[in-house]
């Protein structure tokens, strides 16, 4: 028997089978069942602000008909950084679902997080189960993520019925979004689980929005001179911008895949702190 | 003699001094100061101590969700530094704090943390529901976890504690905070857990408590073990009898001391009022009147922990 399957069945074979058990890979961090996390969260959902949640959902619907059709059709086409022109529309509505992602993404890992560190004191008692603060972890960054992958399929859904979406390559935007949905969430919850104070908590809102902005989200980087490109591709939302919008207007290259390791890292980079926060806080 | 399900040795906890992270080592507070002491399966041991006294500490070191600073520890037989998970998959806890889910429903708080545990869905649904007439809260199995009472959170918090069948459960102050019913309530509880087997780890700055739930205590102040044994035993050994307590006025306690310091066996000042420690109350009532001493209020009384607690540490339990 191994140190897994006691976790997932603890009450069957109580004392035998642990002390037989080897040093484990995690150490006592992990323990398989980041789902119950997960779980846990869905049946929260349904006493939080439906409010909040749907209106995160138009926001970049709104920004895409208001821009993309309004300011479109006074714009007409735009160059991308590539070269190529593009009808304004279709340029910012990959932008858009990325911010969409990051959003959903953001919120659940962040305020939600917060709240329940400071005053739920709902993981110490999670951690004094058998889990372990990588299940807590990923458990919740996982729905965080879950709620950037909702926003972000009926987001491409809007994208497609307007006919934005310029090659089958936008598929793949999907999973592209839950990347970056990941790499948010993860770095989110982590930034947040060292905060202490509400006032901490609102530099999260005042980073967030001008790199909404400025990240090539409503123009072509090129309109800023280099050393202001430098900044912004250094930033995360850049990354997700130019991945999602090579894909939805089929402008793939190779160097795309910088932009998926930028997130693989900010993913894992997200995870450690997190881990490792949780546990100097409620396992030390 | 079976092996104890806890074993402490030398156990220590020190905290760094906030703001001092330099000079660690030196400066670090010792909230647990090397406490050495065994729990046999099925006992109900108790830890008895002031505010501070190290005992929440001491409990989550046990409850392998706090990390000791130095010496031993085996819970259930396992490290707590490389077995957390699964001591505490065998473990029942209630914080001295409830830290119940109030953004579920109070049958759902069960089911999710039966979860946690990685119990089978079905399982967990069928103890919830025995939990819930445990607890007497079946009426409120779709409440609110706000809206339930001190003592209903306490018993949900117990109740949740009980899910994953607990060879052990460690209750950090389990009634502090309600009114004498509920408590009665709680510990009639914790007395069938009890009989059933379970062995009880309680912290109580309360002597009625630990005489009604503990077989076998400790006392502990500063992080120290003062005195061990059974509350009888304790009693017995570091208190008389009967204990006399006398009233003159705040302003006359100080002379009046002096006057019956050789009084039974021990006397004891307090700023309001005087205990005099004997076999006979009574008789040392007598005596006093026989030396034209009246109290303005004197009452007779058996010893308690009480008053082991006093003259083990010069003070009161609850200050
Ligand atoms: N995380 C911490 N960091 C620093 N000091 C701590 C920490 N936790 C506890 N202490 C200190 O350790 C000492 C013992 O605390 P503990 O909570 O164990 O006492 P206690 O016996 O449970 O008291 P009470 O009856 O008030 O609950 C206290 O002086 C407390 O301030
Ligand atoms: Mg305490």
């Amino acid at each position: 028997m191994t140190a897994g399957e006691r976790t997932t069945n603890p009450s069957l074979a109580p004392s035998s089978a642990a002390a037989s058990a080897g040093p484990r890979p995690f150490g006592g961090l992990y323990a398989g069942n980041a789902r119950s996390v997960m779980a846990r969260g869905w049946r929260a959902t349904r006493s939080t602000n439906w409010l909040v949640v749907v209106s995160g959902f138009f926001e970049p619907i709104f920004y895409l008909l208001s821009m993309g059709l309004g300011l479109g059709a006074l714009i007409g086409q735009v160059q991308t950084d590539d070269g190529q022109s593009v009808p304004y529309a279709a340029f910012i509505a990959p932008a858009l679902l990325a911010v969409a992602a990051m959003n959903g993404a953001i919120y659940d890992s962040t305020w939600n997080v917060f709240f329940k560190m400071q005053f739920a004191r709902l993981y110490e008692g999670m951690l004094s189960t058998s889990l372990g603060p990588l299940d807590v972890a990923l458990g919740e960054i996982s729905l965080a993520l879950l709620r950037g992958l909702l926003y972000a399929t009926g987001f491409l859904v809007v994208m497609q019925a307007l006919g934005l979406n310029l090659s089958w390559w936008a598929l793949l935007a999907l999973p592209a979004v839950l990347l970056i949905a990941f790499g948010f969430a993860s770095v989110g919850m982590a930034v947040t689980s060292y905060m202490k104070t509400f006032q901490q908590m609102d530099w999260i809102t005042f980073v967030l929005l001008p790199m909404f902005l400025f990240s090539a989200t409503f123009y072509p980087l090129s309109v800023y001179p280099q050393g202001i490109q430098w900044v912004i591709q250094a930033l995360p939302l850049w990354h997700g911008v130019e991945l999602v919008r090579g894909l939805t207007t089929g402008m793939v290259d190779l160097g795309m895949l910088w932009h998926v390791l930028y997130y693989a890292v900010m993913i894992v980079i997200g995870l450690v702190f997190t881990t490792r926060r949780l546990r100097a806080l409620f396992l030390d | 003699m079976p092996a104890p399900v806890i074993a402490t040795q030398n156990l220590v906890k020190s905290y760094a001094v906030t703001g001092s992270k330099a000079a660690r080592g030196s400066t670090d507070f010792v909230a647990v100061d090397g406490i050495s002491f065994e729990v046999a399966a099925g006992e109900s041991f108790g830890l008895l101590g002031p505010n501070g006294a190290g005992k929440s500490t001491t409990m989550r070191m046990i409850g392998a969700v706090s990390t000791r600073t130095s010496g031993e520890l085996s819970v259930l037989g396992l490290d707590p530094n490389r077995y957390g998970p699964e001591i505490r998959s065998q473990l029942g806890v209630v914080p001295q704090e409830n830290n119940l889910d109030t953004e579920l429903k109070v049958r759902e708080n069960l089911l999710v943390y039966g979860r946690y545990f990685g119990l089978p869905r079905a399982q967990v649904a069928r103890r919830a529901d025995e939990l819930l007439e445990f607890a007497q809260l079946e009426d409120k199995a779709n409440a609110k976890v706000d809206d339930l009472s001190g003592g209903m959170k306490r018993r949900l918090t117990i109740a949740r504690a009980l899910i994953n069948e607990p060879r052990m459960m460690l209750l950090d102050e389990p009634t502090t905070g309600l009114d004498p019913q509920a408590r009665h309530i709680l510990w009639d509880r914790l007395f069938r857990l009890k009989e059933q087997g379970t062995t009880l780890l309680v912290t109580t700055h309360y002597m009625d408590e630990a005489e009604q739930l503990c077989d076998r205590l400790v006392v502990v102040d500063k992080g120290r073990i003062m005195a061990e044994g059974s509350p009888a035993d304790l009693i017995r050994r570091y208190s008389s009898r009967e204990v006399l307590e006398v009233r003159f006025g705040s302003t006359q306690n100080a002379e009046v001391a002096e006057r019956i310091a050789a009084f039974g066996e021990r006397v004891e000042v307090l700023p309001d009022r005087i205990l005099v420690y004997s076999d006979s109350g009574e008789r040392e009532l007598e005596r006093m009147s026989a030396v034209g001493l009246h109290p303005i209020t004197s009452l007779v009384r058996r010893s308690s922990l009480e008053d082991v607690f006093l003259r083990l540490t010069g003070r009161n339990l609850i200050e």
